[in-house]
């Protein structure tokens, strides 16, 4: 018996149970769920059937669900993302995935001009309620354009939800909750962690809410901001500090966009100094907005300046130098040593 | 089901230009139908020249004319059922009409106004007007997909200009409709010019029919200026999709007699003589002879229709230039179905610019 059939076994019988699962079981375990408690949940996308996704989110889902449920696309990523807007118009929830976030733009005009604004502009009369998974993220020594992150476009797009999960309970919470939302949800997994830690999760069926920021380690001398596979970086690194005798405070954004500011305002105000850690390019990102939104809105609590640890405005390099491209524990360490020696 | 037509093509034509009927009507319509076509086509030309004037008058934005395609939109909209739904682009007044939205709608989306999308009636889940190229093609895919798999007895049209056929939604949703066998209706109108840019310069296919060859579905050629044509092949391929026999292409080949939109100045580019040939050939004229040899259409059943139309058009004219404005508030409460925390101070600072107080929906 294959994992995935260890995983399913004996959800009918039970409404919740606790499973030992990586990333990307749970995101498999949640569309498990979903699709098991409502029908109109359909999966696209390519090799998401038979061949159960290229990293096996959707493992077993064809073989439970059948072909019409679980669909097999052609190759063709804008075709998805339409039919994903048109199936949600008719009150279906598609969970379209795009095999790596390298591939997304070509759904990006659907995105942008027809599910982000489908309520707005027919004034709540149709709505979209789809959800949009892609792996995203470097680190995996993967071909060219498949280790990007540029959540920041869709962050910047009034109308859809940006969210990413750093972990195996919250990819399961998260993902759930991006299935039964009304609007449309951009779902980037981080797949360099796919497959990095197990958690224990309680598959209940239950979400996690979309409006928050999750705070991971409390803590009073900086406030670290991070999320997707960053988090992980970011939690060494304050593991690395405690033992130092530097007290971080650790976030996780989890919903992008919109964003749970208060949370993060909260936390500085506490710290009185912040530290952003994004994988992404540099400049005009997510951990840009944050910065700017503390300088808005928090410049009073602030001690120090705001700092960012992220990857560089260079194309992602192929995969032998990506990992000068992508911050590391160091770089983190490095950045908030900085940020508390200011005066 | 048997084809509709022998080959892509072969161009199908009941009424020629000179308003003959060159073969027997087809079985499904009765020669009195053919005054209900007629004088939807009068009330959407007369709303089109109206909407323009509108445009040139500083009372709608810019504006999207049917000129010479009416029968397209308008043949359209005589095949299909009220439980179908409609994926248009932005010259299907004649559908959009038909299926219960108002001109003031109409005009109220070419007026900057949002509301213009609040279809009722059969237009209720109809797509809105869809201005980026060729996108509602996959979408209506995507609602065709759904009607397949909830083994609904509907079926999705959508149309587009030519122009679009040269885009990637155009070829993806085309394919995929022939390998999911999918309820769809696609309709080409093929008025010649996208903008500036001739249908010889967008493709080298013989005609655009064909291309329904390439992805194993029908394709149907025909005479877009002849509303019996364009109704009996939409009845024909919407008859097919309801019996779960998969979707269909069909080209109406028509000629823009008007400009790209009211933004545009076709005799930049276009030979008047070309313009004036295909005046020849447009839609309204050819059927109104027909029906005056019939006996079926007078001239004082002209002049009193055309009297009709006109003062439903100022009607509706009227309900447009009165609607009460937007509550500014709507732009943030139907952003998400329930405001988001993170905007709500964006939605006060809205609406105190706007300089109006009001409250949520």
């Amino acid at each position: 018996m294959g994992i995935n059939e260890q995983l399913h076994q004996n959800d009918n019988a039970s409404l919740s149970q606790t499973k030992i699962v990586t990333l990307v079981e749970a995101v498999n375990l949640a569309l498990y769920r979903a699709m098991n408690d409502d029908e109109n949940v359909v999966v696209l996308g390519e090799d998401v059937g038979t061949n159960g996704g290229v990293f096996r989110a959707t493992l077993g889902l064809k073989e439970t669900f059948g072909c019409t449920r679980v669909m097999d696309t052609p190759l063709a990523e804008t075709l998805i993302a339409g039919v994903s807007v048109g199936m949600a118009t008719q009150g279906l929830r598609p969970v379209a995935e795009i095999q790596f976030m390298g591939f997304i733009y070509a759904a990006v005009e659907h995105l942008i001009s027809h599910a982000a604004r489908m309520r707005n502009r027919t004034r709540g009369r149709l709505s979209c309620p789809m959800v949009l998974r892609a792996p995203y993220g470097g680190g995996i020594h993967a071909p060219e354009h498949h280790s990007e992150s540029t959540e920041a476009i869709f962050a910047h797009t009034p109308g859809l939800r940006v969210v990413i999960p750093s972990s195996p309970t919250r990819a399961y919470g998260l993902l759930l909750s991006a299935i039964q939302d009304p609007d449309p949800v951009i779902f980037l997994e981080p797949k360099r962690i796919y497959r990095m830690v197990k958690q224990e999760i309680n598959d209940d069926g239950i979400g996690l809410p979309l409006d928050t920021c999750f705070t991971l380690k409390e803590g009073t001398d900086i406030t670290l901001v991070s999320w997707g596979a960053m988090v992980h970086e970011t939690m060494q690194a304050a593991k690395e500090l405690a033992q130092e005798g530097i007290h971080a405070e650790v976030i996780d954004v989890a919903s992008i966009s919109p964003l749970d500011m208060d949370t993060i305002l909260m936390s500085v105000r506490k710290t009185g100094r912040c530290v952003i850690i994004q994988e992404a390019t540099r400049s005009f990102g997510v951990a840009s907005e944050i910065s700017s939104r503390l300088a808005e809105e928090g410049l009073l609590y602030l001690q120090a300046p705001v700092a960012k640890v992220t990857g560089f405005d260079t194309p992602m390099p192929y995969f032998k130098n990506e990992q000068i491209y992508m911050p590391t524990v160091n770089d983190i360490k490095n950045t908030v040593k900085n940020t508390l020696e200011f005066a | 089901m048997k084809p509709l037509t022998n080959s892509f093509r072969d161009k199908l034509q009941f009424l020629n230009e000179a308003g003959e009927l060159i073969q027997d009507l087809p079985r499904h319509l009765k020669v009195n139908r053919l005054v209900d076509f007629y004088q939807t086509l009068v009330m959407i030309r007369l709303f089109d020249k109206k909407a323009v004037a509108l445009q040139r008058t500083g009372q709608i934005g810019t504006y999207a004319s049917c000129l010479g395609q009416e029968a397209v939109s308008t043949g359209i909209g005589f095949a299909m059922q009220s439980t179908d739904v409609l994926a248009n682009y932005y010259r299907d007044h004649g559908a959009q009409y038909l299926r219960g939205v108002k001109l003031h709608q109409m005009l109220q989306y070419w007026g900057g106004d949002e509301r213009g999308n609040v279809f009722e009636g059969d237009a209720k889940e109809d797509l809105p007007n869809c201005v980026p190229i060729a996108t509602q093609i996959t979408h209506a895919a995507g609602i065709a997909s759904a009607f397949k798999l909830r083994h609904q007895k509907r079926a999705v049209v959508a149309t587009s200009g030519e122009g679009a056929t040269s885009r990637g939604d155009f070829y993806e949703a085309l394919n995929l409709a022939g390998v999911w066998q999918l309820p769809l209706v696609m309709v080409v109108n093929n008025n010649h010019w996208a903008i500036s840019v001739p249908r010889e310069l967008q493709t080298a296919s013989p005609n655009i029919a064909a291309k329904g060859q390439a992805v194993g579905i029908e394709g149907i050629l025909v005479d877009g200026n002849d509303i019996i044509a364009v109704q009996t092949a939409v009845h024909h391929a919407l008859e097919k999709a309801h019996s779960g026999k998969g979707a269909t292409l069909i080209e109406a080949e028509t000629y823009r007699l008007c400009d790209h939109t009211t933004a545009d100045d076709a005799t930049r580019y276009r030979d008047a003589n070309e313009v004036n040939q295909a005046w020849e050939k447009e839609p309204i004229k050819r059927l109104q002879t027909f029906l005056h040899h019939q006996g079926l259409w007078s001239p004082n059943q002209e002049t009193e229709w055309v009297q009709h139309c006109q003062q439903h058009i100022e009607n509706e004219v009227e309900q447009y230039l009165n609607m009460p404005p937007q509550e500014p508030g709507d732009f943030f409460d139907y952003l998400y179905e329930e405001l988001p925390y993170a905007y709500q101070q964006q939605r006060d600072q809205f609406i105190a610019k706007a300089g109006g107080v009001q409250h949520g929906h």
